[in-house]
């Protein structure tokens, strides 16, 4: 307890963990989506889009955000269609894509005000990033979210199970693929500086497949996905606070140890049926 | 009995090229119509465009007006991604509803009364609960006929329905279409399996680009097109 009234005395951590948790959330229910239809690697490529228009834009003397969120939106349009068209490999792409926006952001970064921290810290985050502004914009960005969730729940569900029924019976399917990417686009370039370009993926990532080890349901593994993001990165960020490790990688390592946890009681629970059968 | 669907000399196809030239056939109500050809005669293309995603670029296609107020029950070609999909059976038949609802963000107690008969009519009502990737590959497909009967219970479109089942999940899948057949649903199916669906269908379409068979079973044996196709079982 007294652990954590000294973390909330500062309002910087207080920012962090308001913005972060909000980010995570996002994230986490974005990426149910994302996981289940297998576009993992877009959050990955994103945020490497998102690192090199970052760099450009400090290096020119930009707003960070102002530049950065149309860029980043435009390229997850891109990766969408990539994947839609089927005319190049889309993890190729992506790979490509990503290795190049990293590459342009380095030597950019080299070229004019050289490895600051600022540079470092949107490559493996800071706790710090969070400004009052941020937070606003992440309490936006997760209403938004969640209004999704709560009024388009069941389209989301058919659209992410089988896009080809959806489209057949009349939902407009591009639609929602749009919506999620430009939302996840958002969410990206809100977490990077806190997560860090190199760990902002898995705020996406690890939720819903920690989730889907064990709950059986879409419903279930939306919850589980929403619950487990914001409890790991508290933990995360306690952890961070006590040991004076980097925010990003200490939240990254907390959601590991969760997902090796479900993935022992999914074994377990497999086991156990067996002996009964 | 009434007429479902008419093609006079369409057309369907991406950008500058056809996949399906000059159809003339009609589905009328009752039908088990059979749509075979080899891989890449546009089957797939064919569905597309019954199901209203793809516009015809030549003739007339006409789709009667009850069909079109509800729409047609489709099964679609398994993806990869939805074996392992974490989903309850209930999540997914009451997912063939969502046509019935515009903006509403929830369903009411009549689409969850239909997901339940849907559930009944193919006796799939003890696996309500149950995960769907961990049934077996006939248990999925009856799910999601489940589903597409919650859309409508006129017409239904298959799309390569046995792929991937075992030989007697493929008899009991028959089996299966044909009672729901005998329902009175309106079966359009596209298939590989001509000599497992001769015995039932009331109607083949075999589909090379151009239509080069449409009619009976019977008089299919005995066409050119039939001949060719079903040439190595009759030796």
């Amino acid at each position: 307890m007294s652990l954590l009234a000294e973390m909330l005395s500062y309002p910087f951590l207080v920012r962090a963990f308001a913005g972060g948790i909000l980010v995570s959330l996002c994230a986490a229910l974005l990426g149910v989506s994302l996981v289940l239809k297998r576009y993992s690697m877009i959050g990955d490529g994103l945020s490497h889009v998102s690192f090199g228009a970052l760099s450009v834009a400090l290096a020119v003397g930009w707003s960070p955000l102002y530049v950065s969120v149309p860029v980043v939106v435009l390229a997850a349009f891109f990766l969408l269609r990539l994947r839609e068209n089927g005319k190049m490999k889309s993890d190729a792409a992506i790979a490509v894509i990503s290795a190049s926006a990293l590459a342009i952001g380095i030597v950019v970064t080299s070229l004019t005000t050289g490895m600051t921290t600022d540079v470092s810290s949107y490559m493996f985050g800071s706790i710090l990033a969070m400004s009052r502004s941020d937070v606003w914009l992440s309490a936006a960005l997760s209403l938004v979210v969640l209004g999704m969730f709560v009024f388009c729940y069941h389209k989301i569900f058919a659209v992410t199970f089988d896009e080809s029924f959806a489209k057949a019976t009349g939902v407009r399917v591009s639609l929602y693929n749009v919506m999620i990417a430009v939302l996840t686009a958002v969410t990206i370039v809100l977490g990077m500086r806190m997560m860090g370009a190199m760990l902002i993926s898995s705020l996406i990532i690890f939720p819903a497949l920690t989730s889907m080890q064990v709950f059986k349901s879409f419903r279930g593994v939306v919850w589980s996905s929403a619950a487990l993001s914001a409890v790991c990165f508290c933990a995360g960020m306690t952890a961070s606070y006590c040991f004076s490790t980097p925010a990003g990688a200490s939240v990254v390592l907390v959601n590991l140890a969760v997902f090796l946890l479900f993935c022992l009681v999914r074994t377990v629970r497999r086991e156990m049926r067996g002996r009964k059968d | 009995m009434s007429t479902l669907i008419t093609c006079e000399h369409v057309d369907f196809g991406y950008e500058n090229q056809d996949a399906v030239i000059d159809l003339t056939m009609k589905v009328e109500e009752g039908d088990y119509l059979c749509v075979v050809g080899a891989n890449g005669s546009g089957k797939s293309t064919l569905v597309k465009g019954l199901l209203g995603l793809l516009r015809p670029t030549g003739g007339t296609l006409t789709v009667a007006e009850e069909l079109r107020r509800t729409g047609i029950g489709y099964l679609p070609q398994q993806t990869e991604a939805q074996r392992d999909f974490p989903a309850s059976v209930y999540e997914v038949v009451l997912s063939g509803a969502l046509s019935r609802r515009g903006f509403r963000p929830f369903y009411t107690a009549e689409e969850r009364g239909l997901a339940d008969s849907s559930l009944e009519k193919l006796g799939i009502r003890d696996l309500k609960k149950h995960c769907y990737r961990e049934l077996s590959g006939g248990q999925q497909q009856r799910v999601l006929i489940a589903r597409a009967l919650c859309a409508t219970s006129r017409m239904l479109i298959l799309d390569e329905p046995i792929t991937g089942l075992d030989p007697s999940a493929i008899q009991d899948f028959y089996r299966l279409v044909r009672r729901l057949n005998q329902e009175g649903v309106t079966i359009l199916m596209v298939t590989h399996d001509v000599a497992g669906v001769l015995s039932q269908a009331t109607r083949i379409l075999h589909l090379q680009q151009r239509a080069l068979f449409f009619g009976t079973p019977e008089d299919y044996r005995g066409s050119e097109a039939g001949r060719m196709f079903l040439g190595g079982e009759r030796q």
